[in-house]
């Protein structure tokens, strides 16, 4: 049975990973289960220097998902690397290290520090945060620079490089398409939904932030149509992401063209989930005859028009 | 850290919307430290989705128990589970109040409301027994005053309603105490946000030392998420810590109540 995924030069060992933000920095989750277990272990954004965060209340829970906004908050390149990377380099698995900056320069010389660092697998552009105000989402939402920061990182590291895009735009197809053609190695999709909450008796918006990033099993029917219409335009492989809880979730994505996922708020309150969407995924290739995951990858069957 | 199903032996409401949540969980309960909570995730929530936290009250051997009070959704539910049903938890979880190392300092605590299950292990494995002082609005809000007793501590209830034990603030009596004498006298406190202060500013002013634990909004528990973070002095002035991680348990002075909303 094959189900490795490859993104450039990095190989997944199987196709269940993590969403940026919803694992810490691995080292948290390391006791309730194995990461070497996992396809690859996805870290929190990282950017140049220390990141203090959004006021509080940073989240609040909604009916069948999580508004969040944390604001990035993290220990920057050099805490990161001294903090955390100790741990993380010993994982047999890849690393995927997500990086975010607020000007392109600033994305450059992240890339360039991680591509310096040995044993990284990967580099995830977070070009579609919703929660800061002076950078991040804005890479997201404008084609041309997107193309821009994506190509202006491939010039940068010769890590592989995921894009992460944001949901927040008419069509994801053309975002899709610029981060291939700049030389992208894979896509994330997708990035939390932008949202708002209101307490009724205080008539106050229940983030600190005002508005924050839909998560969890309400945002996966929107997520499941942006990675179908994304596989349909690129070449490269696509990680799925948006809500999932379980296997059937999962394979629902891999089905609309999905070549890999990513479980993510399901492990604030499941943090065996991934493992078990792994299993999952494997009873069914093995129910169904299935060689190959490739197989499944995409082949959502559509009605003759 | 575990996660583990554990088995409900007892769910009672005991006074008011207070219950008592008594349940077998083998791999936890024996590593349970004084301040420390568990996570759990509430079955028949429909579509509310996250664990919910709660300060350990008991554990011995193989059991652990907590107490709660029917404030929202998650807790009415709760308080539905009956003996026999199985809860996933996650635990024993966060940093908690250290133990006083020597009899000659005196322990002070200070609860509000169900603040007090936090502090019972504490006063168990504390080398001498000292002063509860408990605060609530009416005299239903005054909890475990006999197990503190049983231990052989000094209870001081208050109300604010003067329905039982002295009328006023919990920060009244602890005041009179310190004016008594300050001097190797430890205080460890759990209860609201703004008792936490109270009790924080009359640390300060008689210097003596205080653990606080904090009541932040918890997603996660295990410290990834970053939602349950208070302002604690650092290096540049201060940073946001985990309250699931670094805390609950927090030393007054490493605070920055100037900057918490």
């Amino acid at each position: 049975m094959n189900w490795s995924v490859r993104i450039g030069s990095m190989v997944m060992p199987n196709p269940v990973t993590v969403a940026s933000g919803t694992f810490g920095y691995g080292v948290e989750y390391a006791r309730l289960l194995d990461l070497n277990q996992l396809g690859a272990v996805v870290v929190k954004g990282i950017r140049l220097g220390p990141v203090r965060g959004n006021p509080t209340p940073r989240t609040v829970e909604v009916a069948s998902g999580l508004i969040n906004a944390i604001g990035l908050q993290g220990p920057g390149v050099d805490g990161f690397i001294e903090k955390y990377w100790p741990f993380l380099k010993t994982l047999k698995v890849p690393v995927i290290i997500n990086i975010w900056g607020c000007t392109l320069d600033e994305y450059v010389e992240v890339a360039r520090r991680f591509d310096a660092l040995e044993g990284v697998g990967a580099l995830e552009l977070n070009v579609s945060c919703p929660n800061i105000k002076e950078g991040g989402a804005h890479f997201g939402t404008d084609v041309r620079l997107l193309e821009k920061v994506v190509s202006s990182c491939r010039k940068a590291t010769r890590l592989p490089l995921i894009t992460k895009l944001s949901p927040n735009v008419a069509s994801i197809v053309p975002y899709a398409q610029a981060a291939e053609a700049a030389g992208s190695d894979a896509l994330s999709i997708m990035n939390s939904f932008p949202a708002m909450a209101i307490d009724i008796e205080s008539r106050r918006p229940r983030l600190a932030n005002i508005t924050g990033g839909l998560t969890g099993p309400c945002i996966k029917p929107i997520a499941i149509k942006l990675v179908w219409e994304a596989a349909r335009a690129v070449k490269i492989p696509i990680i799925g992401m948006g809500g999932i809880q379980c296997a059937e979730d999962a394979l629902e994505f891999l089905i609309a063209g999905a070549s890999a996922v990513a479980v993510g708020t399901a492990n604030f309150y499941e943090p065996q989930t991934s493992l078990r969407v792994l299993e999952g995924i494997r009873e069914y290739m093995q129910r169904h005859g299935l060689e190959d995951l490739k197989s499944l990858v995409g082949s959502v069957k559509l009605p003759r028009v | 850290m575990f996660e583990q199903d554990a088995i409900v032996v007892a769910n009672d409401n005991f006074a008011g919307q207070y219950y008592r949540l008594v349940m077998k969980a083998a791999r936890i309960a024996p590593h349970v430290q004084p301040g420390q909570f568990v996570h759990i995730r509430i079955p028949l929530l429909r579509d509310a989705l996250l664990r919910r936290p709660f300060s350990i009250y008991q554990a011995k051997d193989d059991t652990l128990s907590v107490l709660y009070k029917t404030v929202g959704k998650g807790t009415h539910q709760l308080a539905r589970i009956k003996p026999g049903q199985s809860l996933s938890v996650i635990g024993p979880l966060g940093h908690g109040f250290s133990i006083p190392t020597s009899r000659e300092i005196l322990p002070l605590l200070v609860a509000g409301g169900y603040g007090m299950a936090a502090l019972y292990i504490l006063a168990e494995r504390a080398p001498r027994p000292g002063i509860v002082f408990v605060g609530g609005r009416k005299k239903e809000d005054i909890l475990c005053e006999s197990e503190f007793r049983a231990l052989g501590w000094d209870v001081q209830p208050t109300t604010e309603d003067g329905s039982y034990g002295i009328q006023g603030l919990v920060t009244h009596p602890l005041r009179e105490q310190l004016q008594q004498g300050a001097k190797n006298v430890r205080i460890y406190a759990c209860g609201p946000t703004p008792m936490l202060k109270a009790v924080g500013d009359l640390a300060a002013e008689f210097s003596v030392e205080a653990e606080l634990s904090m009541d932040e909004h918890m997603c996660c528990g295990v410290g990834v998420c970053l939602t349950c973070v208070i302002p604690v002095h650092a290096e540049n002035g201060w940073e946001y810590q985990r309250t699931c991680t670094e805390g609950p348990v927090f030393d007054s002075k490493a605070i920055a109540w100037e900057v918490m909303s």
